[in-house]
């Protein structure tokens, strides 16, 4: 958005979910959108700017969708209190432009009709009116505009039709309007008030209507395997494993080349500066730091792709369908699926997914075990220990026994979040089984343009993130494991500098034992000692807890193994398969999957749900369930070896 | 139960396929019930059951004012509806869709 726009009027784009309306907010604003997050709360913000023809500009909000300004989930709020100007620093619209989709106004008359009756001036969009046409609709547009006493335009959003005629009218609407804005004065409709406004609905729609649009065609077919008992399940397996292929296969391109790209900078950048602290910040600290978390961009972008357009065709929520069933069997929502299936990239896209789930306490208890799904954070430090502990031996045909244990350990972390919302919604987070009512919409060609635009918030946002909250941790990382430094006398990182060269310098201590990761790693060993840890995996868990994945790199540290990403996984997996015993390995893993190692997750918790005290009850019961399921693990793995 | 015989029954137990008309809207709570009308499904609507989910057939998909809800079979016995016609799940698909605009139209 150009900083002209800045102060000029405010218009705002209302309408029920999938009616077009952002389709509509792409075509009228083009890529001058600014996308940021409402004042104490993670519900996205879409402005963008409009030039009109005689040069003056419009600001344009795109509210979330809704289906009544009696809001029911955190989105629908933000709708209706920017309506009634309840939003701190948000400017009253001089206008709204209610966005109706053609094809099915019987429905979506019933927000104009509450809309209209807060006063401001209001302009109704007619979108999707060729699939209307198409349909067989005969609408008389003026006697809906007479009826109505709102200008009714036709539009075509994702073609650009109508787009000028709306504006005029929309232009011509604040002129007509004498009076100032004001505060709608807005009560919360009771059930006579909702079924009068439909009465009226049908009457006007008595009046104007000529023929009446079919049914979708194509949605009736598709649900007919879609949604078939036993096909829509057969569909539903065959789309997440295409996904799932998609994250981890075809990832792995740029992820590399993500990878190879921190590494040369690190080392450019390291060639400038002399060996000392801002060297070691700046390239051990701060690009080794943002690089891990950079590298699962490309999976994330992956995973938001499969979603964006999954969510635009109208298929998600025929998934939500499907899963309702095992998702309600332990107490969550059927929608809770969404978040779940996000949180195998990460759980940080997956908790703020759970925004679509109404109630608070089913939203919650989502929360609460998204982070349990194996996250792709994991997968480096399950290689590492599968590779290493795990003998590759054929079981039958194809299926290996790395691979099989690394599909336990997925089926652990799938059925994990599960059993504990059961458990949460039996005891914590009790209550009666959240209700289930959700449009399925009808199924549309998602918009390439739409997908895009999408795609290039989610990676801005990340990269945001990235560039704050993970940078700073990432120093802190690097002062814990670098301060103290080691006495002069040890060798220090420099004399196994060589690229390309794994070293290992048995006799001396890493440096990293005398630094405050090492205290804490000492430290803490003999509350590891039963999960089979020394201090030197408990030195490994401080990075660790930054991010997962940083655990590979830091036992590369702890066991002085230095050199380039290829030859630190082997010379590591080969020095930890000779120092640890199976049970630890197995312990490691299973702690994996349940320790809460992701501080940036524990920030979004505390986000999104207001207070500290979830975040640390997050923290508390997964290290609970970590410490449990290890302890056990690794006392039952070592009795059997014995 | 013998709803064959007095036509009138939940939406919960309205048969794959068979389309009725909503006599009454009353959920568990009072904010439920205006969640449902604002999703259209209010009295003098046509409803149609048209898709049940695997395991157990619960939830079920209706169709209603043009669209298609989700909801479960649970939440849908706090709407009573009057069945208009015995079909089977396949015969009169198009046919219960125009008599549903021009029911709730009129």
């Amino acid at each position: 958005m150009t900083t002209s726009a800045w102060g000029s009027p405010l218009i705002a784009l209302a309408g029920l979910p999938n009616c077009g309306k952002t389709s509509l907010f792409n075509a009228l604003t083009g890529s001058r959108q600014k996308v940021a997050n409402y004042p104490g709360v993670t519900v996205e913000r879409k402005e963008g700017a409009i030039a009109l023809p005689e040069g003056r500009t419009l600001r344009v909000l795109d509210l979330p969708g809704t289906y009544s300004l009696d809001a029911r989930t955190p989105d629908e709020a933000i709708t209706r209190d920017v309506l009634l100007g309840r939003v701190r620093g948000e400017s009253l619209p001089v206008a709204l432009i209610a966005v109706v989709d053609a094809t099915n106004l019987e429905r979506n008359l019933g927000l104009v009709m509450e809309l209209r009756e807060l006063g401001v001036p209001l302009v109704l969009a007619l979108n999707m009116m060729d699939l209307a046409h198409r349909r067989g609709l005969e609408l008389d547009l003026q006697a809906l505009s007479q009826e109505l006493h709102v200008p009714v335009i036709p539009t075509v959003a994702v073609k650009g039709r109508g787009l000028p005629e709306l504006l005029s009218a929309v232009e011509s609407a604040i002129q007509a309007n004498a009076c100032p804005v004001a505060v709608p004065d807005w009560k919360k409709p009771d059930a006579e008030r909702i079924r009068a406004r439909f009465q009226e609905v049908d009457r006007i729609l008595k009046v104007c209507t000529k023929k009446s649009s079919a049914p979708a065609y194509w949605t009736e077919r598709l649900d007919r395997v879609f949604l078939h008992p036993v096909l829509g399940f057969i569909v539903l397996g065959a789309v997440l494993a295409l996904m799932f292929q998609a994250i981890f296969s075809w990832a792995s391109v740029p992820q590399d080349a993500i990878e190879g790209a921190v590494a040369a900078l690190g080392r450019w950048v390291g060639g400038f500066l002399a060996e000392g602290p801002l060297r070691s910040l700046l390239v051990d600290g701060v690009i080794a730091g943002v690089g891990s978390v950079l590298v699962f961009l490309p999976q994330i972008l992956i995973l938001y792709a499969f979603i964006l357009i999954l969510e635009d065709s109208g298929y998600l929520a025929r998934a939500a369908f499907i899963m309702d069933r095992v998702m309600g069997g332990v107490g969550l929502h059927g929608r809770a699926f969404i978040p779940l299936l996000s949180s195998y990239a990460c759980a940080i896209p997956g908790i703020l997914s759970t925004r679509t789930i109404a109630n608070p306490r089913d939203r919650l208890a989502t929360i609460l075990v998204a982070p349990l799904t194996t996250c792709s954070a994991r997968l480096p430090v399950y290689t590492l220990l599968v590779g290493a502990f795990v003998p590759n031996i054929t079981l039958w045909g194809p299926f290996r026994l790395q691979g099989a244990v690394l599909f336990g350990l997925y089926l652990l972390g799938t059925l994990a979040p599960l059993l504990v919302a059961w458990v949460l919604r039996k005891t914590l987070l009790r209550g009666p089984k959240p209700p289930l009512l959700m449009e399925l919409p009808t199924y549309k060609r998602p918009s390439v343009r739409g997908v895009l635009l999408g795609l290039w918030e989610r990676s801005r946002l990340f990269m945001r993130r990235a560039g704050t909250v993970i940078l700073s941790l990432s120093v802190l990382v690097w002062f814990l494991s670098s301060y103290p430094q080691a006495p002069a006398t040890v060798s220090g990182r420099a004399e196994v500098e060589e690229v390309g060269s794994a070293r290992v310098s048995e006799a001396q201590l890493p440096a990293i034992h005398y630094s405050y990761a090492g205290k804490i790693g000492h430290a803490i060993e003999p509350f590891l000692r039963p999960l089979g840890f020394d201090w030197r995996v408990g030195i490994a868990l401080i990075p660790g807890f930054a991010a997962r994945e940083v655990m590979v790199s830091a036992l590369g540290t702890v066991y002085a193994v230095e050199g380039d990403e290829e030859n630190l996984q082997q010379e590591l997996g080969a020095r930890l398969a000779s120092s640890w015993t199976l049970a630890t390995a197995l312990s490691l893993m299973v702690w994996y999957i349940f320790a809460p190692q992701c501080l940036s997750t524990l920030a979004v918790v505390r986000r999104e749900t207001n207070t500290w005290r979830w975040a640390f009850f997050l923290l508390g019961y997964m290290t609970a369930l970590a410490y449990l399921a290890s302890f056990f693990t690794y006392q039952w793995v070592s009795w059997l070896g014995r | 139960m013998n709803s064959e015989l007095k036509k009138t029954l939940k939406l919960g137990e309205l048969p794959r396929g068979a389309r009725a008309k909503i006599l009454s809207v009353r959920a568990v709570t009072e904010e439920m019930t205006r969640n449902f009308l604002e999703m259209g499904i209010l009295e003098g609507s046509l409803v149609r059951v048209v898709h049940q989910a695997p395991l157990g057939g619960d939830p079920i998909a209706v169709e209603v004012r043009g669209a298609l809800i989700a909801l479960r079979r649970q939440e849908a016995s706090g709407i009573d509806v009057e069945i208009l016609h015995e079909s089977s799940p396949h015969s009169r698909e198009h046919s219960s869709q125009q008599a549903s605009h021009e029911v709730s139209l009129s």
